[in-house]
């Protein structure tokens, strides 16, 4: 799904199918399927970036490719391999050493209690097995790495850093263990607008200078635009249309990528308030034919693809 | 109608710290015409929702307000006494906030929360406040029987919807909307933008939109006025904005959000 054929597949979703049972305190026990028939490839060094509404099985796809918890039905392979064979603590301690997670809220993501320097020395002291001189130096090397002034955070605690700064700080835990791919869940979303596009900005110079890969998980497609070499839409737990940026964007083919294209905030059009529930009306529409069966997809241009509702 | 429905001059709100006096608006003006949206944006802490508090003195100790006035269709709403700003929220001015999860009670059903501003603005009867809120819920699309539900019940956008419905039920002169769509996807976000749209344009309030999404504000404000530091450094109609903002500071907030480029003609 890449005009970039030699670079090897990284990570492979193959069917990927989650079903959650719910047995809620009050009412029913109720099945919901967060993720169905999921077929994705991740290359070496390239961004992949979901784009969907919320609910759509987004965040569930990044728990699912870092082991959070047993699919349903399908398989991720990451190198070949399925990751549900991994049993060994050898096995299971390389591949979350390969596949890290970050999560949209830098504030809950680090430990209140613990300086920048615990938080980075504890994944170089598991996984890398430094300690004394070399940790040290380790650390205020990843801390170079995202662009931190390591003698002014480094003793610092984590409610005294902007959440741009904590963001980095989850990147250079990343970066710390030699990840290969980097599962990114909506980090800028809950950053100030001001400083997101310098978090956009590293997290592009992690791929292109050290061919990091990200899976990047996104309900914005600008950002997704501005990161991504390949982008998926999903909805209602399916991916409905995948293929470059460029493509979906400039030649939308399923109804609820061009909805959500049209939503975008888009300065040149002004709104007005003639037609006050139409948009509502169409997105209704959209929402209730996409969540049927969808056709076997098709490939509309090369590496664009799209699945269109029966 | 002539003239402006809000005018401020001058306003200033500190806040008492640890460390001494804040100044967290300095010494701001600006008018919202009848029927306008006013566009406020700018970073994090630069002061935008201090003002919208201060609209309709919501701010609380130790912020204060030390300069300045703030007239509301006529009315001079720092001289007001409580029990009449107690009457003026909400009749006149009202407000919806970001995050409609924590605006609304959650162990109260939706009803109940009409039902007690309602109640306690008019005077009315219960079957009155019931039949205002079913009314208010039609105008925002969502189908009457949901009033008998809790808010955990209804989906983010429905219970954005809920709030700005309760905003009108008292026809209010001006909303003052704090970043009312930042935690929806794009879609349900529109979705609502053209509803405010349509209800402005029937019933002629005016908005005090802020966010920081300039983006999302060209399409939407008359003017716009940014924010930085406390200051408003540029106030200009909102195609200035967008096509040539004069000040250094607007140009950096428009270059710090990656744009969706089409090539394709819309």
């Amino acid at each position: 799904m890449t005009d970039i054929q030699d670079a090897p597949d990284l990570l492979q979703l193959d069917g990927v199918t989650k079903i959650f049972h719910l047995r809620p305190m009050f009412g029913r026990a109720r099945e919901v399927a967060a993720l169905r028939d999921v077929n994705l490839t991740i290359k070496a060094g390239r961004a992949l970036a979901i784009v969907g509404e919320s609910g759509s099985g987004k965040s569930t796809l990044g728990r699912a490719v870092i082991r959070l918890f047993q699919l349903s039905g399908g398989a991720v392979r990451f190198k070949g391999r399925d990751i549900a064979t991994f049993h060994t603590r050898q096995e299971k301690l390389a591949y979350l050493r390969s596949v890290q997670m970050v999560f949209q809220d830098p504030f809950a993501a680090l430990n209140p209690a613990h300086t920048i320097r615990h938080h980075l020395q504890r994944p170089l002291q598991l996984h890398r097995g430094l300690s004394g001189e070399a940790l040290d130096k380790a650390v205020r090397q990843v801390l170079a790495d995202v662009e931190m002034d390591a003698e002014i955070c480094i003793d610092k605690y984590p409610h005294e850093l902007s959440g741009g700064q904590r963001q980095r700080i989850n990147l250079a835990r990343a970066i710390a263990v030699g990840a290969e791919l980097v599962v990114a869940d909506e980090p800028t979303s809950m950053l100030d607008v001001s400083i997101r596009r310098s978090v956009l900005d590293l997290m592009r110079r992690m791929k292109n200078e050290r061919a990091i890969s990200f899976l990047y998980i996104t309900h914005d497609i600008a950002t997704a635009q501005y990161l991504a070499d390949d982008v998926a839409i999903m909805f209602g737990g399916r991916v409905v249309e995948w293929g470059p940026p460029l493509a979906i964007i400039e030649n939308p083919q399923h109804p609820y990528t061009r909805l959500l294209l049209d939503a975008v905030p888009d300065p040149s059009i002004r709104l007005c308030g003639q037609d006050g529930k139409a948009f509502a009306a169409r997105a209704d529409a959209v929402r209730e034919a996409t969540r049927g069966e969808l056709l076997d997809a098709v490939e509309v241009s090369p590496g664009h693809f799209v699945r269109q509702n029966i | 109608m002539t003239g402006n429905l809000v005018e401020v001059r001058g306003l200033q709100v500190d806040f008492l710290t640890a460390k001494g006096l804040f100044t967290a608006v300095k010494g701001v003006d600006f008018d919202i015409g009848h029927g306008e949206v006013m566009g406020l944006a700018g970073e994090s802490g630069s002061g935008k929702s201090t003002i919208a508090f201060s609209l309709m003195r919501l701010h609380r100790p130790p912020a204060l307000i030390s300069k300045g006035s703030i007239i509301i269709d006529g009315e001079d709403v720092l001289a007001m006494p409580m029990h009449k700003l107690t009457k003026w929220r909400w009749s006149k001015v009202s407000m919806v906030f970001q995050s409609a999860m924590n605006s609304l009670n959650p162990v109260l059903t939706v009803f109940e929360q009409f039902r007690d501003v309602i109640v306690r603005h008019t005077g009315g009867t219960r079957d009155q406040a019931r039949a205002r809120a079913e009314e208010l819920l039609e105008l925002v699309g969502i189908p009457v029987h949901r009033l008998d539900d809790y808010p955990h019940q209804l989906s983010g956008g429905m219970r954005q919807r809920i709030v700005l419905a309760m905003s009108l039920a008292l026809d209010p002169k001006l909303i003052v909307m704090d970043e009312p769509t930042t935690a929806l996807d794009v879609v349900v976000q529109r979705e609502i933008l053209q509803e405010i749209m349509a209800l402005k344009q029937r019933f002629g309030f005016s908005i005090l939109f802020i966010t920081h999404d300039l983006a999302l504000m060209g399409q939407f404000a008359d003017r716009i006025a940014v924010m930085l530091e406390g200051s408003l450094v540029e106030v200009a109609p909102a195609a200035e904005i967008v096509s040539n903002p004069q000040h250094a500071y607007t140009r950096r907030l428009w270059s710090s959000m990656p744009i969706l480029s089409r090539s394709r003609v819309a």
